[in-house]
């Protein structure tokens, strides 16, 4: 069995040329963190014998779950194809999602400030909690935020569908493949 | 296929669950703040880490240092610069990381703000220490490995069908055989029953197929198998196809075509029309109701094997129910909606959900009139119904007057027995055969 340290160092680079991302041994900070990839990378690395895809928590703006690809020594074209896909549809998701989340969150507040500020309201109670206004009020606000967004998530929605047909095709596609590949010995063996 | 596609699936037993969560929830974020409290008190330089919440299953984390707390929600200004303005990742990142939260983005962006107890946090050096090892071992510990297990494959295969969804459409497709004029029989019914619990696995199956970053974006449904990558969209659509075909084939072939027709038209109905309209128009809401009235049809035309009026009259009291159900249930989920990008009548013309909330009521009660009319039931059972009926219409009159969230919730509650017991008073009143009847010849 190789010792560890040189395996890992291995992994580690293996990880970051393949996805792409700063595939990092926790824990890793500061400089470390900064040349990650220029996305909201987790820091964590699957086990080395591990031959499968991982998947994580929510992220905690996007909602969805990162998943970490494995790559396979031997990958095919095709696999590689599909592993880019659903990377760069991960990616996508994420950002459009966080984006999405985000501006939800921040229009809300704005909203509610300026409705406190309206009525003449403190932004907080005699409590000391933050100041909110009843469901009809922000109803105004969700109803504002839904017809605003429309025609993004028109083109959201398009696009996902697209890539999900995608990426299922491919994953068919792949599979098919890979039962080919292990029949084709097998005949091999039977006609020689 | 649907009883009713967004309501009874998630909402009745998950909705028995979701309606209840969700008003547990609401008790729990108020309470909350006061406990949260109560144990800083009480701890003097400890980690206090990882509360669980029982049902909701969020994490909070105390970090003790002197008055060092940390913030749960997190940070609007900072943690928006990576994603909306694209200024420099990388160290908006290394920012966000050192005050990271724990708590699940769903708590923290959906909940209001009253509910937290904000805090300042310290220079980020010291955050960073203590935090991130603690953090990061955690966050690894939750990542899993996407490795099939047979051993959980059913429960997976289940939940991805929305088991009790399917279970409540073939219970109405029951009650829709066992109210036709027709003799009893058991070898139909089986193959009724089988092939129309098929369909609705299949069409679950794709429903969630299609709808997996949404999913993942809303509390109700954040759980599901795809959201959390526990099967691959491959293998849910290569399970809904086994479904389908198998489904639609025992119907046509083993019943008999028109239940077969209308099987294979429910799934289009509900996969290719109901989902997708979801996020483009408010008519998603009439498509569902008309995907949740097919089933009992179904049900009718497998034990006669035609279309007559007892059978839309059974579809019609299906699709009325829809709405009380959906619209006093979508009040609550505005946010959730609004935010997920979902036309719903709620959020889009509050008024006209509430309207057409209680036009549907005053439907039920006109067309459990007409029953005992068209032969299904004799005239008992508009007398007895008459109780249950006016009660859901007078809470169907109290959310449209009141608007407000303790009449939807009354509203939604009384819709989720009202259905079974209707039923049940139709298949105690049934007309009998050879009995005198008002109404048409039967077919």
């Amino acid at each position: 069995m190789a010792p560890r340290r040189p395996a890992k160092r291995l992994v580690t680079a293996l990880c970051r040329a393949f996805s792409g991302r700063g595939c990092q041994l926790a824990p890793k900070r500061g400089a470390e963190r900064r040349d990650a990839a220029p996305s909201r990378v987790s820091r964590f690395c699957p086990p080395r014998k591990s031959r499968h895809d991982w998947i994580g928590p929510p992220d905690k703006y996007s909602n969805l779950r990162p998943i970490h690809f494995y790559i396979p020594e031997n990958e095919s074209p095709l696999e590689q194809k599909l592993r880019e896909l659903r990377q760069e549809t991960q990616e996508w998701n994420q950002q459009f999602w966080a984006d999405q989340n985000l501006t939800f969150h921040k229009e809300k507040e704005e909203f509610v400030r300026s409705r406190l500020k309206a009525k003449g309201l403190d932004l907080r109670t005699a409590s000391g909690q933050k100041a909110t206004l009843n469901a009809e009020e922000m109803a105004e606000f969700y109803k504002e935020f839904l017809s605003k967004n429309f025609q993004k998530h028109m083109y959201y929605n398009r696009d996902w569908y697209k890539r999900n047909f995608a990426i299922t095709f491919f994953m068919g596609k792949v599979a098919l493949e890979r039962i080919w590949n292990k029949l084709r010995p097998k005949q091999k063996k039977t006609s020689s | 296929m649907a009883a009713s596609p967004h309501t009874l699936s998630s909402r009745l037993l998950t909705g028995w669950g979701g309606g209840c969560i969700w008003y547990l929830e609401r008790r729990v974020t108020r309470e909350s703040p006061r406990r949260f409290l109560h144990l800083l008190r009480n701890v003097n330089q400890q980690w206090v880490t990882f509360q669980h919440f029982n049902f909701l299953r969020h994490m909070y984390v105390t970090q003790l240092n002197r008055s060092l707390k940390q913030q749960i929600k997190p940070k609007p200004e900072p943690a928006e610069s990576p994603f909306l303005e694209k200024t420099s990742l990388d160290e908006a990142k290394a920012e966000i990381c050192e005050m990271r939260p724990l708590v699940p983005p769903s708590l923290s962006l959906s909940r209001k703000p009253s509910e937290k107890a904000l805090i300042e946090p310290e220079p980020t050096s010291v955050i960073e220490g203590s935090i991130d090892l603690g953090k990061e071992t955690k966050e690894e510990k939750q990542w899993k490995e996407m490795k099939l297990r047979v051993d959980d494959l059913p429960g997976i295969l289940a939940r991805l069908s929305k088991i009790k969804l399917t279970a409540l459409v073939v219970s109405t497709t029951s009650a829709g055989f066992a109210l036709a004029p027709a003799p009893f029989d058991w070898s139909c019914f089986l193959l009724t029953f089988v092939g129309t619990g098929l369909a609705s696995c299949a069409a679950n199956s794709i429903n969630q197929f299609f709808e997996v970053p949404f999913d993942s974006n809303m509390n109700r449904t954040k759980n599901r198998p795809l959201v959390r990558g526990q099967i691959s969209p491959l293998l849910a659509v290569s399970f809904a196809t086994c479904c389908a075909v198998p489904g639609v084939a025992l119907l046509t072939w083993g019943v008999n075509p028109l239940t077969g027709a209308l099987g294979l038209f429910n799934i289009f109905l509900y996969t290719c029309c109901y989902t997708p309209l979801k996020r483009v128009s408010i008519a998603n809401t009439w498509v569902g109701a008309v995907v949740g009235a097919i089933p009992p049809v179904m049900g009718w035309t497998a034990a006669t094997g035609s279309l007559d009026a007892g059978a839309c009259l059974l579809g019609g009291i299906l699709y009325s129910w829809q709405f009380p159900h959906f619209n006093a249930l979508s009040w609550g989920l505005r946010e959730d909606y609004s935010r997920g990008g979902y036309c719903m009548m709620s959020v889009t013309h509050p008024a006209l959900c509430r309207r057409v909330a209680l036009r549907h009521c005053l439907a039920l009660l006109a067309m459990c009139v007409a029953a005992p009319a068209l032969d299904v039931t004799t005239w008992t059972f508009p007398v007895i119904a008459l109780p249950i009926n006016l009660y859901i219409s007078y809470l169907g009159f109290r959310f449209y007057r009141d608007a407000d969230r303790k009449s939807s919730r009354k509203l939604f509650f009384c819709s989720l027995w009202h259905l079974p017991l209707l039923l049940l008073l139709m298949l105690t009143c049934k007309r009998r055969a050879g009995e005198e009847g008002t109404g048409a010849p039967q077919s």
